[in-house]
């Protein structure tokens, strides 16, 4: 009991701390000195009416979600005594993996500056800066030559790594058992099984209305669809952090997305997001980073090529371009397994694909202020863990494991028969949970599927979702007898509906 | 790629085009060809053609906009000045040489905003260029004498100056223009089926209106996309148009693109009205037309143009489904082996939106709302679940043959 007590007061001292640097708190004082002006507020009982007040103003509600959203990202210290490291990453032969992957990513951007004797950062002249000011709004027409530029790595290099992950305290034994993992992730973290899985999206479960299924045309929208959106109707105007995060396991309507998630993200726009983004996009001006080039490379190699999102080019460079100087993220790199370079860089290396995190944004979000605030909050709470080695249960390690077992449990002559062909799934599956399945899902459905990850607060549905995929084509893949065919069979994503597989896969088959 | 048009002329298996001349029962004709043969070709009772014979009432711009101006006042006259607004949906146009002095009035009424020059019976955005002052076009006038493709030769008179919208919806900072099916069965009486599918084509470059030369920015034509130089085939300037109705959902809300799409269906409606009179009525001919619309950035939809022979090639392999798909339901409807009874409000993607009256969404005989619950049986852009539904329908055709035979 005193410990939980303990935790609990340790918790608070944190969240406090932490709220106390924050625009909120001043604009919390600010109200509470102008009230004093109001009759309502007696010097007696200054406290309560003060209270009062904001409990009427929507004040509190502003706390409140701003407490929740604390809450939700940053992971609470486990003992008071634990050193930094920890809360990045409590296993050390993780942290070590981590720390060699950094040391070669930076060795090859190194060396790839040096071959082209390109400078990690320059300052630009004014005549260019004034060039760049005018095309702002326009940059994907700019085409300079980047043929030189070779994104610093891809997922399958990533993958690479993973599977060499090896936890030296653990002994797997010589001999094969029915506990014998036979997937290519080799580290024992603990994983859901299928039963923590029903219990955890229970939502998603038979009985319960979904968007992405109950809304579809021949159910009348009485049933469900009418409801649900009044119900996220009264949800925003409440303006409530948590109840949002609840609503939306269930899905949420088109024409209330984008509010809905920024207000789980908790994001608004105050004039100070505005004057923070016009800061980020003049320090782009000024300057010139070599990771904009792999970012220009990116955009043009990825989402410029994709039938929807090649219309987003233009705010794809406004956000990314950005994105890569604010020092701000540099803030996740507490909880994040990765540490940010020691060099000019000091954010986030990108690697192939990497523009496809914000791509899907740009459908809901067309004001780039707007529009970089929620990439950054979808970033520094989801994305950076599917490219960083951690134990973390949403991270990709984490991912990759539970498909395998997913997979191997309950497909496993499946499983058996893609492995003895050469086929292993996790190379298949894994750029689309590293991507979380942006470019290969079509728009609307991968709408549904993060809205899922926004409810649940985890990503542990891309796993269940690569699982449910390879359930759903199993006959097909049965029939192979190379990796090239299972690739093909599985190249073609973009009709799959994505709530029936999830339904099906973990309320539906025989377990 | 191979033509839409064949492959689903075989996967039909409709009497086709036979080798013998005029020995067919089914037509899907050029307009040259009918412009030559149609009126000493014999049909049967069966025989279906592709096109009506005088369709250009509808597809050239020029006598389009005569007829849609006739229709207005004939509106304003017998119904009033409300109803007659509904035809505002087309930019004012003004035809060249003959109106040339309404023009200069109209002009010189309003300054410095930008015209639009379209060749009449040209297509795929060829011979059209934007001027904002009066000496441009005496400038053009003269360089025609000399212009390069003499091979087709468009005499003056054959063109229109229309008046350019400045305001286009932008996404991503591009221009676009919609492209949707209409498939009319009769014109006496007005019978016509409304696509569920239908693309966005996109401008490959930023919308700006500094730079009126570049011809690539302002017309979405695929056709002048793919010349320009940075158009990259694989990429597809082509979105389809659910992905845009679900756009315009999330960015504006459901009741606003409600609007802007039953603004649509007033469009295809009323300027088939407005030929109704005029296009010669043949019960053996059909025709799918090919509508281009502009939105600007009050969600305004305008016509810019109604295409008798929409192009059939496909660009992608999206497209390529969508045409093969469309030409399909097209020849359901059109019905050669008699299976339909006539009375259906949808077959495949092909939704019936007017039946010498609107068509209501609601079933008849079951609680027929009032007039103020009218929906429009119009989909577009809607889910498109066809291959589901000519299967019931078929199914339902087949029983019901059984039992009265």
């Amino acid at each position: 009991m005193l410990q939980e007590e303990e935790d609990l007061s340790l918790t608070i001292a944190h969240i406090v701390q932490k709220l106390k640097g924050s625009r909120l708190y001043s604009q919390l004082e600010r109200q509470a000195w102008v009230s004093l002006q109001k009759p309502e507020i007696k010097l007696e009982s200054l406290k309560e009416d003060i209270k009062e007040f904001f409990k009427i103003s929507g004040w509190e509600k502003k706390l409140q979600n701003a407490v929740y959203s604390e809450l939700t990202v940053f992971p609470l210290p486990r003992h008071p005594a634990a050193p930094p490291e920890h809360l990045k990453e409590p296993l050390v032969y993780m942290r070590k993996a981590q720390g060699s992957w950094e040391k070669r990513i930076l060795k090859s951007l190194n060396s790839m500056c040096t071959e082209l004797s390109i400078p990690l950062a320059r300052k630009r002249p004014v005549v260019e800066q004034k060039e760049l000011l005018n095309k702002w709004n326009e940059m994907g027409t700019d085409e300079p030559d980047l043929s030189l530029f070779r994104p610093v790595y891809a997922p399958k290099d990533f993958l690479e790594v993973l599977i060499n992950l090896r936890n030296p305290n653990y002994e797997n034994g010589d001999h094969l058992n029915l506990k014998t993992h036979l997937g290519l992730i080799q580290v024992p973290l603990k994983v859901k099984y299928i039963s923590e899985l029903k219990e955890f999206f229970i939502e998603l479960s038979l009985n319960t209305g979904q968007l992405g299924i109950d809304d579809a045309t021949q159910v009348p929208p009485e049933l469900f669809e009418n409801e649900h959106v009044r119900l996220g109707q009264k949800v925003l105007a409440e303006q409530d952090s948590a109840a949002a995060q609840q609503y939306i396991r269930q899905g949420s309507p088109t024409a209330l997305r984008a509010e809905l998630w920024a207000l789980i993200l908790n994001v608004s726009n105050q004039p100070e997001d505005l004057l923070y983004y016009e800061q980020l996009k003049s320090n782009v001006i000024q300057h010139d980073l070599l990771v904009d080039s792999l970012i220009y490379k990116d955009v043009k190699l990825t989402a410029s090529n994709d039938d929807y999102y090649f219309v987003f080019e233009d705010y794809l460079y406004q956000v990314l371009l950005c994105f890569s100087r604010d020092t701000s993220v540099l803030g996740h790199f507490a909880y994040n397994s990765a540490s940010p370079p020691k060099s000019y860089i000091r954010g986030v290396i990108p690697f192939h694909g990497f523009s496809m995190y914000v791509a899907p944004l740009c459908f809901l979000y067309h004001e780039p202020s707007k529009l970089y605030q929620i990439f950054r909050e979808m970033y520094v709470r989801f994305f950076f863990r599917l490219h960083s080695i951690s134990s973390h249960p949403s991270g990709i390690v984490s991912l990759c494991l539970l498909f395998e077992t997913l997979l191997q449990t309950h497909l496993p002559q499946l499983f058996y028969h893609l492995r003895e062909i050469g086929a292993q799934p996790l190379r298949i599956s894994f750029k689309w949970m590293v991507r979380a399945f942006s470019g290969y899902l079509a728009t609307d459905q991968l709408l549904l599927l993060w809205d899922r990850i926004l409810g649940y607060n985890s990503l542990e549905i891309l796993a269940v979702l690569a699982a449910a995929v390879f359930a759903f084509r199993a006959v097909n893949l049965m029939e192979v007898t190379s990796l090239a065919a299972a690739e093909a069979v599985l190249a073609d994503l973009s009709t799959l509906k994505v709530m029936p597989l999830l339904q099906i896969f973990l309320f539906a088959t025989i377990t | 790629m191979s033509k839409p048009r064949n492959q689903c002329a075989k996967g039909h298996g409709a009497p086709k085009a036979k080798e013998r001349e005029g020995e067919w029962d089914f037509y899907w004709c050029d307009v040259s060809w009918l412009r030559e043969n149609f009126d000493h070709t014999y049909m049967d009772e069966h025989v279906r053609i592709s096109h009506f014979r005088n369709h250009y009432e509808l597809t050239r711009k020029n006598y389009m906009v005569k007829n849609l101006k006739r229709f207005r006042k004939q509106l304003e006259r017998d119904v009033g000045k409300l109803e007659a607004a509904k035809c505002d949906f087309f930019p004012k146009t003004f035809e060249l040489p003959s109106d040339y002095h309404l023009f200069v009035e109209e002009f010189r009424k309003t300054p410095g905003i930008t015209w639009i020059m379209k060749p009449v019976a040209r297509s795929q955005g060829k011979g059209i260029f934007l001027f904002r002052k009066l000496k441009d076009i005496m400038d053009w006038r003269k360089d025609v004498g000399r212009s390069d493709d003499q091979k087709d030769d468009i005499p003056v008179e054959n063109y229109v100056a229309q008046r350019y919208i400045e305001n286009p919806y932008l996404i991503g900072g591009r221009k676009f223009d919609l492209r949707v099916y209409v498939l009319v069965m009769s014109y006496i009486p007005l019978r016509a089926w409304l696509y569920r599918d239908g693309f966005l084509r996109f401008s490959n470059t930023r919308f700006t209106l500094s730079s009126i030369d570049d011809h690539y920015v302002h017309l979405t034509n695929v056709a002048v996309q793919k010349t320009s130089p940075d158009y990259d085939p694989e990429k597809g300037c082509k979105w389809m148009i659910q992905r845009f109705r679900q756009y315009l959902t999330s960015k504006h809300g459901p009741e606003a693109v409600e609007t802007l799409f039953r603004d649509m269906d007033n469009i295809f409606i009323k300027s088939l009205q407005s030929v109704q009179k005029v296009i010669i009525s043949d019960k053996h001919c059909f025709e799918l037309y090919g509508y281009d619309i502009l939105i600007d950035q009050d969600l305004k939809p305008w016509l810019l143009e109604v295409n008798a022979s929409p192009s059939l090639a496909a660009s992608s392999q999206e497209d390529y489904h969508l045409k093969t798909c469309l030409l399909e339901d097209t020849l359901h409807i059109v019905d050669m082996e008699t299976r339909l009874t006539g009375k259906e409000k949808r077959v495949g993607g092909f939704d019936l939106m007017w039946n010498d009256g609107p068509v209501s969404r609601e079933e008849e005989g079951i609680d027929t709302p009032g007039p103020g619950n009218f929906v429009a049986n119009t989909h577009l852009g809607c889910n498109n679940d066809r291959k589901k539904q000519l299967r019931q329908l078929f199914r339902s055709l087949h029983s019901q043959k059984k039992v009265t035979s």
